[in-house]
């Protein structure tokens, strides 16, 4: 309930945006809901179920390039978004059975590569994909503020919509299987527990959002090609959000969303030509300092009544 | 009387080790049967085989008119064969409650949390854990995290209990009051097979014992006449003590 409760406060707070700030700020905060998505999407399968997935570039890459290329065939571009989503989690469920009988650094690795397989796939189909050279998407008439309203809204209700499957799933039975299987992916089979279909589950959750965010991401800058959307830096960030904010909590990794982002842009201006490797000490300390995350400090400082339970 | 469990030539091994060594055994309905023997006699490697954990490398085992010889774990379970564990460790970082409702979640026929969590409850009021309910389970003493072993298994509603080593590690007073519990147990008509290295707890609790040593079944019958067979002895105590004490017992 007092999920939901946050929710319902945070979301209409975050619609006001436009009301106030310029281009700039709508921007910066697109970029924290498409985080923002990527990390509660991660979090299902690496944080509930305790899988250390590097699959979230792959699921990005696919969803934007489905996108682009069903909407360069003409399909409009909404139902491309969602054909995205469903391309994403069917290709997990395929993955997923080829890999997640794999635990733990072996499963890591072998979801590492997956997307560097599709960029590679991506890059020897020029003719269907573009290839090397990218693609370029239908452009929106509308003006310039219009556009940044448009994707500020359409990735907020895509992050809502995530936080709103977090919840959910935190109190269902395939949540709790998920927990089990992250314990003790063996005493979950002793009780009952079918983990190979809850753990490819899980991971089908954590494309089918990052898929859409790929294509909604297509849409909104235009234009795509191999290194932009299957850069293997979209699957390390998730994984350092959630770290930052808190592994399997509900609002830890829109929290390290916005934390990751705002670092990103200080890190950025101040150390232009070396930011990834401040990023990288930063993470290092982070991971040192705040093992527990972000949520739980703050827990520790304003205990409720809540936590008892 | 009907074998709710039948084991049929069951072998298992690893490499070159015969862990377990062509067993073959009836559990009856509503039966206690103790499974004893020294150490790495292969007992828990059989309970392994039985709860699906390493499949069988020759043999079969039937568990109530379905070959459960191959089944994933899972499946085992769901037909009501439940375990606890030797080494208490699944699932530490849960709450007490929440690990049994675990269990009645996915075996018990709980059809959402809400309603698993009910039911853990009154396992734990059974067991005597209701006032730790919300605790992590690493939080809790050896003889009550075995005490919620047993809850959690008991929360998966199984018509076969397997209990490894329950007891061990315990002092008298806590072993007397699992024996209470286990004995509760068995009235509910639960069939139970008891892994046991204290031979005082198996005699007292078992209607018949089965004994292993090297991963062959060397002997099974009533306590009494097993405690008297001179391969048992031997195995426990040399050949030496077996040719000079015919039918000592401990």
């Amino acid at each position: 309930m007092r999920s939901w409760l946050t929710l319902a406060v945070i979301a209409p707070l975050l619609a006001a945006l436009p009301l106030v700030g310029n281009n700039y700020a709508l921007r910066l905060a697109t970029t924290v809901f498409m985080y923002s998505v990527m990390a509660q999407s991660w979090n299902f399968i690496g944080g509930l179920a305790g899988y250390p997935s590097f699959a979230t570039a792959a699921f990005f890459g696919l969803g934007a390039y489905a996108s682009a290329i069903l909407q360069n065939h003409g399909v409009p571009m909404v139902p491309a978004w969602a054909c995205a989503g469903v391309a994403a989690l069917l290709f997990a469920a395929f993955l997923g059975g080829a890999i997640l009988h794999l635990r733990g650094h072996y499963f890591a690795i072998a979801s590492l590569i997956v997307a560097e397989m599709l960029r590679e796939i991506v890059n020897t189909l020029p003719d269907f994909t573009g290839g090397g050279k990218g693609m370029n998407l239908p452009l929106l008439k509308l003006s310039v503020t219009a556009q940044a309203q448009f994707f500020f809204y359409a990735m907020l209700a895509l992050a809502v919509l995530t936080v709103a499957t977090a919840i959910v799933l935190q109190r269902s039975k395939l949540g709790f299987g998920l927990r089990c299987i992250q314990q003790n992916e063996s005493a979950a089979d002793i009780i009952g527990i079918n983990s190979y279909a809850y753990k490819t589950a899980g991971f089908c959750l954590s494309a089918v959002f990052v898929g859409v965010a790929g294509a909604i991401y297509a849409s909104w800058v235009n234009y795509i090609d191999p290194p932009d959307v299957f850069d293997v830096l979209i699957s390390v960030k998730p994984m350092v959000m959630v770290l930052l904010g808190g592994l399997g909590t509900i609002f830890g990794p829109p929290l390290g969303a916005v934390v990751l982002l705002l670092l990103e842009e200080v890190v950025w201006r101040n150390f232009l030509t070396m930011h990834v490797a401040a990023l990288g000490v930063i993470i290092v300390v982070l991971v040192l300092f705040l093992p527990h995350g972000l949520l739980a400090l703050i827990r520790e400082r304003f205990p409720t009544k809540a936590m008892a339970n | 009387m009907t074998a709710l469990l039948t084991l049929d030539g069951v072998s298992r091994r690893f490499g070159g080790l015969k862990a377990v060594d062509d067993v073959s055994f009836d559990v009856n309905e509503s039966e206690i049967v103790g499974l004893i023997g020294p150490n790495g006699s292969g007992k828990t490697t059989l309970i392994n085989l039985i709860t699906g954990v390493h499949p069988a490398t020759a043999g079969h085992v039937h568990f109530d008119g379905h070959d459960i010889t191959r089944q994933r774990p899972y499946r085992i379970a769901r037909l009501g064969l439940a375990r606890t564990f030797q080494i208490v460790q699944p699932f530490q970082r849960m709450t007490v409650v929440d690990k049994v409702a675990a269990g009645a979640l996915f075996c018990g026929h709980a059809s959402d949390v809400r309603e698993a969590r009910a039911i853990a409850r009154e396992h734990l009021e059974f067991t005597g854990l209701a006032d730790m309910a919300h605790r992590p389970a690493a939080t809790l003493t050896l003889a009550r995290r075995k005490r919620l072993e047993l809850a959690k298994s008991l929360a998966m509603r199984p018509r076969l209990l397997m209990l490894d080593e329950v007891n061990a590690g315990l002092n008298p007073t806590e072993i007397e009051e699992a024996l209470a519990i286990i004995r509760k147990i068995a009235e509910q008509g639960v069939t139970i097979i008891v892994i046991e290295h204290l031979m005082k707890v198996v005699l007292s609790i078992s209607h018949r014992l089965v004994v292993l040593h090297h991963g062959q079944l060397i002997a099974q019958g009533t306590p009494r006449e097993v405690v008297a067979d001179k391969r048992v002895i031997e195995a426990y105590l040399g050949a030496k003590y077996a040719a000079g004490n015919p039918g000592v017992s401990n």
